[in-house]
Order: C-alpha cells, then structure tokens, then sequence
C-alpha cells in the first residue's frame, strides 16, 4: 500500500509524514466529540471545497493546464444536484442525484476539454476559454428568475439561485434516516477527502503521473516518447473538474441552496489563490494549505468580508512576489530538510518543480 | 537489406516557398544514414516531416512497410521510431533518473525498470548525477541524456536531428562511437548533421539536400569525392543548380 502512495511525485514519503498523517486524521475523527456543533459544522463547510483545490491542483500543479473552470463544474453539479435532487423525489434518491451530478460535472469536462485539447488551446488561452465558460454559465443561470426555467418541479430562480432540495442522506438503522449535516457531514468529507486524496497520491505516483508531469515539462517531448498528450491531458482535465463537482454537490447538500454568485468571477478566482498560495506542485500543500486558508477566510470574513477579500488579493500577490511555488510547500520542504538532516528519516522526495 | 524508411516525393511549403520539395528518401534496415547538407537546405523540415510534427504539403512516408504520412509523432514512435531533437529536450526540473523512468516505464517490465534505468545511466556517464535536476547538466550531458531517453524506446529506428549541437570537439567523437556502437547492435540510425568531420566519423549512406531537393546521394566515399558537395559546401552553389 505505502509503495502506491508514495514516489517522486509527492512530498512526504517518509514515516515522520505517514505518523503525522495518521495523527491528523485520528484528531480530526475526535474533534466533533469536544467541539462544539456550530464549530463542526463549520469545519464540514471547509473541508467541502477542499476538492475543488485538490482538483486545480492535480491540473494546474501536476499537468501544467491553469484552469479557471473549477467553479463552472461546481455550479454544473451543484445545480445538476439540486435539480436532480428534487425532480428524482429527494430522500434516498440523494445518492443517485450526487452520483449523476459529479458524472454530468465530468461530461461537461469531457465535452469542454475535447473542444480546448483537440483545438490545441494552451497556456494562457486555456485559462482564458475555461474563464469565459464560467463567466457564461454565471450570466445564464443568473437570468432565469422566470417561471419558464424550471425542470419539474425545480426552479432555477435566477440570482437568489436554488433551494428546497435535500441534503444528501441515507437509510439508516431501525428504519431511520441519516441525513449529512453537522457531524455527520463533517465525517462524510473527512472520509471523501481520505479516498480522494490517497487515489490521487497513487495516480499522482503512478504511471499516469510520471507522463502528466513530463507534460507539464514539455509536451513535444513527451508526445515523442510515444505518448498521446492530448489523451493524457483530457483525463486529468475531467478528474479535476470532476473533483470541482463533488464540492459542488456537497456545498449545494450543505446548505440546501446554490447560486449564480457561487460561479462567478470572485468565486472562480479562489481556488487559484488558494492553490497558489499552498504551493500547486504538491497535492499534500494544497490540501492544508487550502484549508488553512479557508479557515482564515471564514473568522475574517466574521468581521468584515471585505476584509478576507483583500487578504485573499494580497496572499496572491505576496505568493507571486515571494513565493512563486506556494508557502505551503516551503515551510514543507524546510520541515523535511530539517529531518533530513537530523539523519531521522526520509520525509520530501527528491526535487521537484511545477 | 529492406527498406525501413521511404518518403516519396514528400514536399512542404511554408506560403511560397518550398522548404522541401519532392524528396525521395530510403534508409535500409541496419545502416547509419546521414542527411547533410548546408544551412537551410531543408534537412530539419524533413526531419520534422518524417517524425510527423509537420504536415507534407505533397507526398507519403513510409515506415516499416506501412505509410504513416497521416500520422501523429506518438503513434510514429509506438511503431518504433526514436527522436533525438536538436536542441536538447529533456524534462529539466526533473532528476536525470526520472527523465529515464518516463521514458523507460512502458517499455520495460517493473523489474525491469530499474536494471535498465541504471544500465543507461552507466552507459550515459551520468550515474553521479542521476538525483540532480536534468536542467543543472552541462549542454553536452543533456544531449546524452536525450540520447539516453531516446535509446530508452528501444527504436528500430533512430532519428537525430543534430546531436552535437553546442558539444566540445571531445563529446562529439564520444557521440559518435556511441552511435557506431548502436549501430552495431544492429539499430538503424538516420542522422541530420551539417558537420562534416562528424559525418565523415560514423556515415555509411549520405544524401545532399541543397534548396530543398536531393542534391546527391550515395556512400560516404562517393560523397566526398564529389566536388559539388565539396563546392555548395563552400557557398559556389548556384551556377550548378
């Protein structure tokens, strides 16, 4: 199991990183037991949109495809969720609903990614069109306040966005339902960001990770290496999107509402920051360092939202002018330098770029 | 001996003009090819032809028997041609053993994989800095490299755009013995090289590119002996043309 999750794509190879791991991973099982619940439900809202980070960094990071799509598959699953949710009658069928909204997330991926990958849009220009197409979907579903958009029984509602539809749940015992809010939210992200992140530390060290970084590198080189870029591109493109849609879904079950404004420009330029400033050529940076960030971001914005809105600008500016490869992965890298030179263990790969 | 490689009257035109035009080119299994010739004669264009970053205008390649002129560099290279290009490519923040890993990785078997990473890392020279960055290595060692990643594919055939580009007189007669030694493990290489010492080292078969048709062709002794070359060598080029 630790020869797949470990190898030259990822920082922290070494048992100081994989204890850590594991003493994160048991504090945050037991942390609802002694927080309290306002608190946990708190934490399941950031943990939400871990995903989205994991994804644009698996593609911006790893592949070198700088997307400004994540929050359009977002609000592709979000809504999708939502419209599925109630159209299918709600309760159980939630599952179904969420299973169909990440794969319709990753279709639209699909049909996207083909147009850009296929027509040879790269570097700056992708971040360009997958920009605009969330600009687009921002603007359409923000003019459908009418009564004519709806599916069934859901309204679209234009820009007070979505709601009445459930939050995702499960039979549970004795006839009972569990339904995914508060602590059991919390667990459920707990254990989607696990699968998640350990699935894409074995494709990151994988076969398939070794050629998106050669991509990332150098495309002609790879292509010559007998390696169909293009086909590489379009499935990292659709699992990141993808990703974009699971915190799509989530936060659409989270609140029981989606809206327009959670698309748009402002929304669509934070998992940028985000994964910027966590260091995008690690998975494991981006997972913390996100969430560290949305942490900051939501005490602040208890003050003053304006506030964590122009901490988030200048967090991008100081990693652009201070840090290109991201904080994050810094502090990382001193961490495992200084194991390393204690002679205690083996804890950063070897180099690494992005 | 067959016939591996065969283009046939392959043509590429950039708006007017013809960079390469009608070319009739065959390597035969098992030889060392050099296509020479003085700068811009078309050799790069055609190489590009035959490795299939460009598109002809006109004409068809052929490789192993089947014609590929359709296809995309990385199914050329999945029926086993090998490129070297002429500046070095290789993924430079990257450590040296990872370039080869990428390489290697689909075409040897996991336990393979690393015998073979450190066989090529020997034969490179490169073992001391097989952890460093592929960026940190002097010009020439990326070129092997390069080289390296390229042997890694196990080719039939081996296509170099100029492989001593920027290397000191001492790396490119290495370069040289080191593709003689190919050679005689029975890879066939064609080779495109404006420097003459360097063709006269390692040629068996040479064709003359001069304005982007074949000027001359034949085995290495005939093509020296022939005054043409020598003279579009040294720039007398138009009145024979």
């Amino acid at each position: 199991m630790l020869r797949l999750v470990n190898g030259a794509q990822t920082v922290g190879n070494g048992w100081p990183f994989w204890s850590s791991f594991i003493a994160v991973l048991a504090g945050a099982l037991v942390y609802p037991m002694f927080a309290d619940s306002y608190d946990v439900g708190n934490f399941a809202y950031f943990l939400i949109w871990v995903f989205m980070a994991m994804g644009l960094c698996l593609m911006w990071g790893y592949c070198g495809m700088l997307s400004f799509g994540q929050t359009f598959f977002f609000g592709v699953a979000g809504y999708s969720y939502g419209v599925l949710a109630i159209v299918l009658g709600g309760g159980t069928m939630t599952v179904l609903a969420l299973v169909l909204a990440v794969l319709l997330a990753g279709l639209s991926a699909l049909v996207l990614g083909y147009f850009m990958i296929w027509g040879r849009v790269g570097g700056v220009f992708f971040g360009i069109v997958t920009l605009s197409a969330t600009l687009v979907l921002a603007f359409f579903l923000g003019q459908t306040a009418g009564p004519e958009w709806a599916i069934g029984e859901a309204r679209l509602n234009g820009f007070n966005g979505m709601k009445g539809m459930d939050p995702l749940n499960i039979p549970w015992f004795e006839d009972e339902t569990l339904y995914f809010e508060g602590a059991s939210l919390y667990y459920l992200a707990i254990a989607l960001i696990v699968v998640v992140y350990l699935g894409l530390r074995i494709l990151l060290n994988s076969r398939f990770g070794n050629v998106i970084v050669a991509i990332r590198e150098d495309p002609q080189r790879a292509e010559l290496l007998g390696y169909d870029v293009r086909k590489y591109q379009l499935i990292t493109f659709v699992v990141g999107s993808s990703l974009a849609g699971l915190s799509g879904v989530l936060y659409t079950s989270w609140g029981q509402f989606i809206t327009p404004g959670s698309i748009g420009l402002p929304a669509a330029a934070m998992p940028i920051v985000w994964v910027a400033f966590s260091g995008r050529g690690d998975i494991t940076a981006t997972l913390v360092g996100s969430f560290l960030i949305l942490f900051a971001f939501q005490t602040i914005t208890v003050y003053s939202q304006q506030a964590a809105l122009v901490l988030m600008g200048g967090m991008l500016l100081a990693t652009v002018m201070i840090a290109p490869q991201g904080f994050v992965i810094g502090i990382a890298r001193a961490i495992g330098r200084l194991f390393r030179g204690r002679g205690t263990g083996n804890a950063t790969s070897s180099h690494r770029g992005s | 001996m067959a016939e591996l490689l065969q283009t046939t009257a392959i043509s590429k035109t950039f708006g007017g003009l013809a960079a390469v035009s009608g070319v009739d080119l065959s390597v035969t299994e098992g030889e060392i090819h050099c296509l020479i010739g003085p700068n811009g004669a078309g050799k790069s264009t055609l190489f590009k032809l035959i490795i299939g970053t460009y598109p002809p205008t006109a004409g068809h390649i052929k490789f192993r028997g089947d014609t590929v002129t359709e296809e995309r560099p990385y199914q050329r290279v999945k029926r086993g041609m090998s490129i070297k290009m002429q500046t070095p490519s290789v993924f430079k923040e990257l450590p040296v053993r990872q370039n080869l890993h990428i390489a290697l990785q689909h075409h040897v078997t996991k336990a393979e994989l690393a015998r073979e990473e450190e066989r090529l890392l020997t034969l490179l020279d490169l073992a001391a800095d097989a952890g460093k960055p592929a960026g940190e290595l002097s010009h020439g060692q990326q070129q092997w490299l390069e080289i390296g990643m390229a042997l890694a594919l196990k080719p039939k055939l081996m296509l170099m755009d100029e492989p001593t580009a920027g290397m000191s007189p001492e790396e490119t007669f290495r370069t040289g013995e080191l593709i003689q030694q190919l050679n005689g493990l029975g890879m066939t290489i064609l080779v495109v090289e404006h420097d003459m010492a360097f063709v006269r080292q390692i040629a068996q078969r040479v064709t003359v590119l001069h304005f982007g048709k074949v000027f001359a062709r034949g085995s290495i002794k005939e093509i020296l002996a022939d005054e043409r070359v020598a003279e579009i060598y040294l720039g007398k080029t138009h009145e024979h043309l």
